[in-house]
C-alpha cells in the first residue's frame, strides 16, 4: 500500500523551496495582498459572533468524538448512503481511488468529466490517472481551472490562483481557449470562463467531486462553494462520483449548525458563502440518477493512530491558517511541496506519508501560533509541530551537525559547572570571529545567522559570575 | 517577599545586563532576590527542536532546583509558555506521578516579568526614568500563550520621560523562531524585514519587548541595517533611573 | 481475503485502541453553549433579510398573499425579462398574463438555457445570514431550474423567515432525502486579484419577493 500526497514525496525540502519562491515578487505580493484582503474580513464577521469561542469549542469536540469512533459513524455514513440509493466505495490508498473512479466512468463508455474543487483528487493525483485512461477532466471552479489550463499548481486552499495576475490569465485563457480577442478586467475574465465551462455543464454526463461533510446518520453530502459550478457538477450529470476523505464524516445532520457558521467566516468572511448543496443518494427525476461515494484513507488512518496528532484530521480546510500564518505570507503554497500547504499543510501532509517524506516541513515554521488563534476548530498546529519534531529526529531525520550540536548543549546544560564551563569555552573560542564587540562570519549553522544580522560578542562576564562577584562583595 | 530568579541559560551567557536590571527593580520595590547557583536552562530549545528525550533531564533538573521557591521570576515569555504549556505534559508522558506533583506544585509559581510586576506584586509605576522615545514588541510567546495583554505597556507608560509609540503589526512574528532562525534563515530574514520597516516607522530611538530572543534578532538586524535605533529589555528601561537614563 | 472496506475498518479500529467510553454517551455529552435561537420579532427578522439581500444587489419586494401576481409581474417588467421558467407545482395564480411562461415538464438542459429567467417559490430564508433555502420540492423546481437560467425571482413566505443558522438546520433536517440548495446571494469569486466578482455561474441576478400576511 502506498499512500501519496500529490508530489509530496519528491518535492525540495522548504527551505530550498522557499528560498527559490521568495525571489518572485509578484507572488509574493499576490500573497501578502489576498491573506491581508481575507483575514481583514474573516475578522469582521467573526467579530460580530459572540459566541464565536463556543462554536470553535462544539467544532472541535464534534470533531474530535467523531474520530474516536469513526469506525462507526463511516458504517452508519454507507448505510444512510445506499438507502437512499447511492454506492459507497472503499479506497485504501491514492491508487484504489484512481482506479474505482476510472472504473465507474468507463462502464459509461464516458471519455469525459466535469470536476468540482476536490483538493483530495489532487492527493491522489486522479487526473493523470484519468488522462492515461483516455479520459478527459475539466476542472471548473475558476481558480483550478486556471491552474489546469496554466499547467500550474495551486498555491493556496482557498484561493488557488493567487500566484496570477490578471494579465497572465488574460494570457492563458487567450491561449487555451482558443479565443479571438478578451478583456483584461476580471469582468471579462469570467465572464469567458463562464461561456467556455457552460457548454460543458450542459453537456458532460459525469461529474466528479469532494465534500465538506457526509453526514452519518441520513448519508447526505455537503459541498459548500462560491461559484456555482458545484452545483453545476453535482446536479447536471446523469452520474456523480464524490471523492470523501473518512475525516469528512460529521455524526447528524444538525452538527452542519456549527460547521456552516464556521467555515464561510473562516474561509471567505462570509457570514454564508453562496452556494452550499446538500444531497442524498438520488432523488428520482432531479440530479444524477447514480451516485458514488469513494471513501478515503490514504494515510489518514496513520494520523488517527497518533493520540497526540489525531487532531490533524478535525480540518475542515477552511484556509485561516494559511492566511494567518506569517511564514506563509512570505513564501505562498508552492513551498510545500504540497497539495496542502501552510501550517495545517505542514502536520497533514509528512503524517499522510507515515512520516517518510516531507521532513522539513514541521520545521517550516517558528512557531508563533497565530494559526491556532484563528483555527475554527481549534487544532493546536504548533504543538503539532513541536511533536511531529520529535518523531522526525526519532526517525534519524535529523542533519549530523544538529544532533550533534543539541547533544553538546545538553551535556553543557545539565549542571551549574559544566554550564559555566561551557560560557567560558564559548568565551575563549568567539576570539576568532570577535571585531569591536561584534561577532562575524561564525562557522556552520550559525552563519545562516551573520549572513543578515549581527551577532553581538558574549559578554565577558556572565550573570552568575556577576551574582557571585556581588555576594562575595556583600560578604565583606 | 523573597524572589527566586531564573534567569534563563540565554540570559545568564548573552544579557547579563537584564539579569541586573531585574535585580535592581525588584530590590528598589523592596524585595529580596534570591540566585539558585544550581540552575541552568528550562529545555525550550531542545524540547521545541525535536529533541524532546534530551529536554526532559533539564526539566527535571529545573523542578529540583526550585522546589520550594515561593515566587520564581522569569525574564523571558519563551522559558514560561515551556514551563506552563509542556511541564505538565512531559512529566506525565514520562509516566512519573511525583514528577508529575512537583510540576503542578511548581507551575503556579512562576511568573514572567510583568506579570510579576502587575499582578503578583500590584504595581504598574517601578520608579524609572528614561526619557526617549520607545516602541514595543510583542513576543509572540507573550501574547499567544502567557496573554500578557497590555502589562508591559502599562509598565512603560509609567516610566517618567518615556514616550511609547504604537508599533504596526505589533502581533506578527519577528521571525526568531529559535532554531527556525537558522534552519529557514531566508524566511526568517523576511519575516525581519517586514519587522525592522514597521519599526523604522515609528522614529523610535528605542525597541524593547519582554523578550531578549526576539531583541537578539530585531536587534541584528537593526544594528547590521545601520538604523541607529537600539534594542532593550523591557527589565533594562523599568531599571532605568535618573542617573542611568542613557539607553 | 478481505475486502478494501474490511482492512479500512480494521485498521481504524486498530488505531482507535485508546477509546473506551461509550459514543452515545460521548456525544449526548459535547457543549453546545452557541446561540440557537433569538427572540428577534418578525419585522426585524424581515428588516434584516431585506438588507442582507440588498447587500447582493437583489431587489426585495414586499406584498400581500393576494397580490403575488401583481407583484411578480412588477419585477419581471423591471428586469424586463419575458420569457420565463416556471416549475411544474408553482400556483397557476402566481402567474400574470402578457408574459411567456414555460412550465417544466422535463426541458433538457438546452431548453432551459434559452430561458430569460425562472420564478420559484421556497422553502424559508435565514435573516442573519441572508439566505434563502431551497428544498426543490415542486412550486421550487429540479435543481437545474433555479441553477441554469441567469435572472431567478423567489417568492418568500414571511412567515417562514427564520433567524440563525441553527433554526434553519433544524427546519432542514426535517426536509428528509430532498436535495436542499442554500442561496446566499448571487455567485461570487475573489480568484482574480481578489476582486470580488459576481455571478460566475449560477444565475446573476437575485430578486425576492416578501409575501407578508
Amino acid at each position: 500500500m502506498s499512500e501519496r500526497v500529490g508530489e509530496a514525496a519528491t518535492a525540495p525540502a522548504f527551505p530550498d523551496a522557499a528560498k527559490r519562491l521568495m525571489t518572485n515578487q509578484q507572488l509574493r505580493r499576490n500573497v501578502r495582498h489576498a491573506t491581508e484582503v481575507i483575514r481583514g474580513k474573516r475578522s469582521k464577521v467573526v467579530g460580530e459572533m459572540p459566541d464565536w469561542e463556543m462554536l470553535r469549542e462544539s467544532g472541535h469536540q464534534i470533531k474530535e468524538h467523531t474520530l474516536r469512533h469513526l469506525d462507526f459513524y463511516l458504517e452508519q455514513f454507507e448505510q444512510a448512503c445506499m438507502r437512499a440509493g447511492g454506492q459507497v466505495h472503499w479506497a485504501r490508498d491514492a491508487d484504489d481511488a484512481n482506479q474505482i473512479i476510472t472504473g465507474i466512468i468507463q462502464s459509461h463508455n464516458e471519455s469525459e468529466v466535469i470536476k468540482v474543487k476536490t483538493m483530495t483528487s489532487d492527493e491522489t493525483r486522479l487526473n493523470s490517472a484519468l488522462e492515461a485512461a483516455g479520459i478527459t477532466p475539466y476542472e471548473t471552479d475558476l481558480a483550478d481551472l486556471i491552474v489546469q489550463l496554466g499547467e500550474d499548481k495551486p498555491s493556496h486552499i482557498v484561493v488557488p490562483a493567487l500566484h496570477r495576475n490578471k494579465m497572465e490569465i488574460r494570457e492563458i485563457f487567450l491561449k487555451k481557449m482558443k479565443l479571438d480577442a478578451l478583456g483584461d478586467r476580471p469582468e471579462d475574465l469570467t465572464n469567458a470562463a463562464r461561456d467556455y465551462l457552460r457548454e460543458k455543464f450542459l453537456r458532460v454526463k459525469v461529474g466528479v467531486s469532494g465534500a465538506n461533510f457526509a453526514i452519518a446518520e441520513t448519508g447526505a453530502v455537503c459541498v459548500v462553494e462560491s461559484e456555482g459550478n458545484g452545483r453545476m457538477c453535482l446536479s447536471l450529470p446523469q452520474v456523480l462520483i464524490s471523492l470523501v476523505g473518512i475525516e469528512k464524516v460529521i455524526p447528524t445532520f444538525n452538527d452542519l449548525e456549527v460547521f456552516l457558521q464556521l467555515l464561510p467566516r473562516s474561509a471567505t468572511g462570509e457570514r454564508m458563502n453562496p452556494y452550499n448543496s446538500i444531497w442524498t443518494g438520488v432523488t428520482p427525476g432531479d440530479g444524477p440518477q447514480e451516485f458514488h461515494v469513494v471513501l478515503l484513507d490514504n494515510g489518514r488512518i496513520h494520523v488517527l493512530a497518533d493520540t497526540e496528532s489525531r487532531e490533524t484530521l478535525d480540518c475542515i480546510r477552511c484556509g485561516a491558517c494559511l492566511n494567518a500564518c506569517p511564514v506563509y505570507r512570505q513564501t505562498g503554497g508552492h513551498a510545500y511541496g504540497s497539495v496542502y500547504g501552510g501550517p495545517i499543510g505542514a502536520i497533514l501532509t509528512p503524517q499522510l506519508q507515515n512520516m517518510e517524506h516531507s521532513q522539513s516541513l514541521p520545521y517550516a515554521s517558528s512557531l508563533c501560533g497565530a494559526c491556532y488563534e484563528v483555527c475554527p476548530v481549534k487544532i493546536n498546529i504548533p504543538e503539532i509541530l513541536v511533536h511531529l519534531r520529535g518523531k522526525v529526529v526519532e526517525r534519524g531525520g535529523a542533519p549530523f551537525s544538529e544532533k550533534l550540536a543539541m547533544k553538546t548543549a545538553a551535556f553543557g546544560l545539565a549542571g551549574p559547572a559544566r554550564l559555566s564551563g561551557m560560557q567560558k569555552l564559548a568565551r575563549i573560542g568567539q576570539r576568532p570571529f570577535e571585531h569591536d564587540g561584534e561577532l562575524r562570519n561564525l562557522p556552520g549553522m550559525l552563519s545562516n545567522w551573520t549572513s543578515f544580522r549581527d551577532m553581538p560578542a558574549i559578554p565577558k562576564e556572565s550573570f552568575r559570575e556577576w551574582w557571585a562577584k556581588r555576594e562575595q562583595d556583600e560578604m565583606k | 517577599m523573597i524572589i527566586s530568579l531564573f534567569i534563563t541559560c540565554y540570559n545568564d551567557t548573552l544579557f547579563p545586563e537584564t539579569g541586573k536590571a531585574v535585580v535592581a527593580v525588584l530590590e528598589r520595590l523592596g524585595h529580596t532576590v534570591e540566585f539558585r547557583r544550581a540552575q541552568t536552562c528550562c529545555g525550550q530549545m531542545h524540547y521545541n527542536t525535536g529533541y524532546q528525550k534530551e529536554a526532559l533531564p533539564l526539566m527535571r533538573h529545573f523542578v529540583d532546583v526550585f522546589r520550594g521557591a515561593e515566587i520564581i521570576c522569569v525574564p523571558s515569555a519563551s522559558c514560561v509558555a515551556m514551563i506552563r504549556d509542556h511541564y505538565p505534559k512531559m512529566a506525565a508522558q514520562a509516566g512519573d506521578r511525583l514528577l508529575s506533583q512537583q510540576v503542578s506544585d511548581l507551575v503556579p509559581r512562576i511568573y514572567e516579568f510583568s506579570e510579576l510586576l502587575v499582578d503578583k506584586l500590584g504595581v504598574t509605576d517601578v520608579g524609572a526614568f528614561f526619557p526617549h522615545t520607545v516602541t514595543l514588541h510583542t513576543s509572540c510567546h507573550s501574547l499567544r500563550s502567557l496573554h500578557v495583554g497590555d502589562k508591559p505597556a502599562q509598565l512603560l507608560r509609567h516610566v517618567r520621560g518615556l514616550t511609547l509609540n504604537d508599533l504596526p503589526a505589533s502581533d506578527e512574528c519577528c521571525g526568531f523562531g529559535g532554531t527556525f532562525a537558522v534552519k529557514n534563515p531566508d524566511v526568517s530574514g523576511a519575516m525581519l524585514s517586514d519587522k525592522v520597516s514597521c519599526i523604522i516607522s515609528t522614529n523610535s530611538e528605542v525597541c524593547t519587548a519582554g523578550d531578549n530572543s526576539c531583541l537578539m534578532q530585531i536587534g541584528g538586524a537593526l544594528s547590521r541595517q545601520k538604523t541607529g535605533v537600539r534594542t532593550m529589555h523591557l527589565a533594562e528601561i523599568l531599571a532605568s533611573t535618573d542617573s542611568e537614563a542613557k539607553p | 481475503m478481505s475486502t478494501a472496506k474490511q482492512e479500512i475498518l480494521e485498521r481504524i479500529r486498530g488505531a482507535l485502541r485508546d477509546v473506551e467510553s461509550s459514543r452515545a454517551d460521548e456525544y449526548a455529552a459535547i457543549p453546545r453553549a452557541y446561540v440557537q435561537s433569538t427572540s428577534d420579532a418578525l419585522d426585524q427578522r424581515l428588516g434584516l433579510l431585506t438588507d442582507r439581500l440588498h447587500d447582493y444587489d437583489a431587489t426585495v419586494y414586499r406584498c400581500a398573499p393576494t397580490d403575488i401576481q401583481r407583484t411578480i409581474g412588477e419585477a419581471l417588467i423591471a428586469r424586463e425579462k419575458e420569457r420565463i421558467l416556471v416549475p411544474v407545482g408553482l400556483p397557476g395564480e402566481w402567474l400574470p398574463p402578457s408574459f411567456d411562461f414555460v412550465v417544466d415538464r422535463g426541458l433538457t438542459y438546452e431548453e432551459i438555457n434559452v430561458m430569460e429567467g425562472v420564478v420559484t417559490g421556497s422553502a424559508f430564508a435565514i435573516a442573519f445570514t441572508g439566505t434563502i433555502v431551497l428544498r426543490h420540492s415542486a412550486e421550487e423546481g429540479r435543481r437545474a431550474l433555479t441553477l441554469i437560467p441567469d435572472y431567478h425571482l423567489c417568492v418568500v413566505q414571511a412567515r417562514d423567515v427564520v433567524q440563525t443558522v441553527p433554526e434553519a438546520i433544524r427546519k432542514m433536517a426535517l426536509f428528509g432525502a430532498s436535495p436542499v440548495t442554500t442561496v446566499a446571494g448571487p455567485s461570487a469569486t475573489a480568484d482574480i486579484e481578489m476582486t470580488r466578482i459576481k455571478g460566475v455561474h449560477g444565475p446573476r441576478t437575485l430578486d425576492v419577493i416578501l409575501v407578508v400576511d
